[in-house]
């Protein structure tokens, strides 16, 4: 039987992760930033996952479930707060909302 | 060839997922980057088949490739978002995020490598096989789990999304009051 060892899973994660924070550091889109980390939390949860069936513990796969229901209430509530922004600036470049940087 | 299957496909779902990763973040069109991030969310989703973790691959095709991404698209169609409006960071930005990122990609590979290969004799005493016969990421058995020993975030995480969902909507009303801006 093959196996595939926990450190390919690590280094897959690993680079997702480090291309969301790119794209959160390289994109102004505030909906292109969010979907960075959502990209993000994808990859926290792989690696969570690949931990659990690896260690053969259901925890890591609960976390992962619950990740996965506030992520879903955080885009609910983000897209709201976007839309507003949008609907108030006409624009989604985030450098537009700067006010509270001071 | 057939018994170092899982690893071809392992690698042959990683790929996807990085490449259409890489396409979410250098896509100018913000719908195209919505459809390249199902894509890979849907890699992921094998991935966790491959994992033997089939109840969170079925939520993740629901929940994210199907629920959240279709808000997003959702979202991004209806402000009429397209190439065109889309706001260009300086080059300097960029360069400095793609140096960033890729300074901390070589410390974790670094700091990794070290680490994992103090942690061989630890790590190799548990094999991970794959395709593994476990079935901890069953329905079953996670249904236990959840109810057993997490019956309090779950009934926490419902008052959560309650309140997300009321929070949406009174984020999304119309406002009264326009808010000033002066940039």
């Amino acid at each position: 039987m093959q196996e595939i060892f926990i450190d390919k899973y690590i280094y897959l994660s690993m680079a997702l992760f480090i291309i969301g924070m790119v794209g959160v550091m390289i994109r102004r889109n505030a909906i292109v930033v969010f979907m960075c980390i959502e990209l993000m939390l994808n990859a926290v949860n792989l690696l969570m996952v690949a931990f659990s069936a690896k260690l053969n513990d259901a925890a890591g796969q609960m976390f992962v479930f619950f990740i996965m229901t506030v992520a879903a209430a955080e885009v609910a509530v983000g897209l709201a707060i976007i839309v507003m922004i949008y609907r108030n600036t006409r624009s989604i470049d985030i450098n537009v909302a700067n006010k509270l940087k001071w | 060839m057939i018994a170092n299957l899982p690893n071809y496909i392992f690698f042959f779902l990683a790929f996807i997922a990085i490449f259409f990763a890489i396409m979410v973040i250098t896509a100018k069109n913000p719908i195209h980057s919505c459809l390249y991030l199902v894509l890979t969310m849907f890699a992921i989703a094998a991935n966790y088949v491959l994992l033997n973790a089939q109840f969170l691959a079925i939520v993740q095709m629901i929940v994210y490739a199907g629920a959240i991404m279709v808000l997003f698209l959702f979202t991004v169609m209806l402000l009429n978002l397209n190439a065109d409006s889309e706001p260009v960071k300086s080059n300097l930005m960029k360069f400095a995020g793609v140096i960033v990122g890729g300074t901390l990609l070589l410390l974790f590979t670094a700091a990794l490598r070290k680490s994992i290969g103090d942690a061989e004799p630890v790590m190799n005493s548990i094999p991970m096989q794959i395709p593994n016969h476990s079935n901890v990421g069953l329905i079953q058995n996670l249904g236990w789990v959840l109810f057993k020993d997490y019956v309090f975030p779950f009934e926490a995480i419902s008052i959560l999304i309650l309140s997300a969902m009321i929070g949406a909507v009174v984020l999304g009303k119309k406002e009264k009051v326009q808010l000033s801006t002066n940039d």
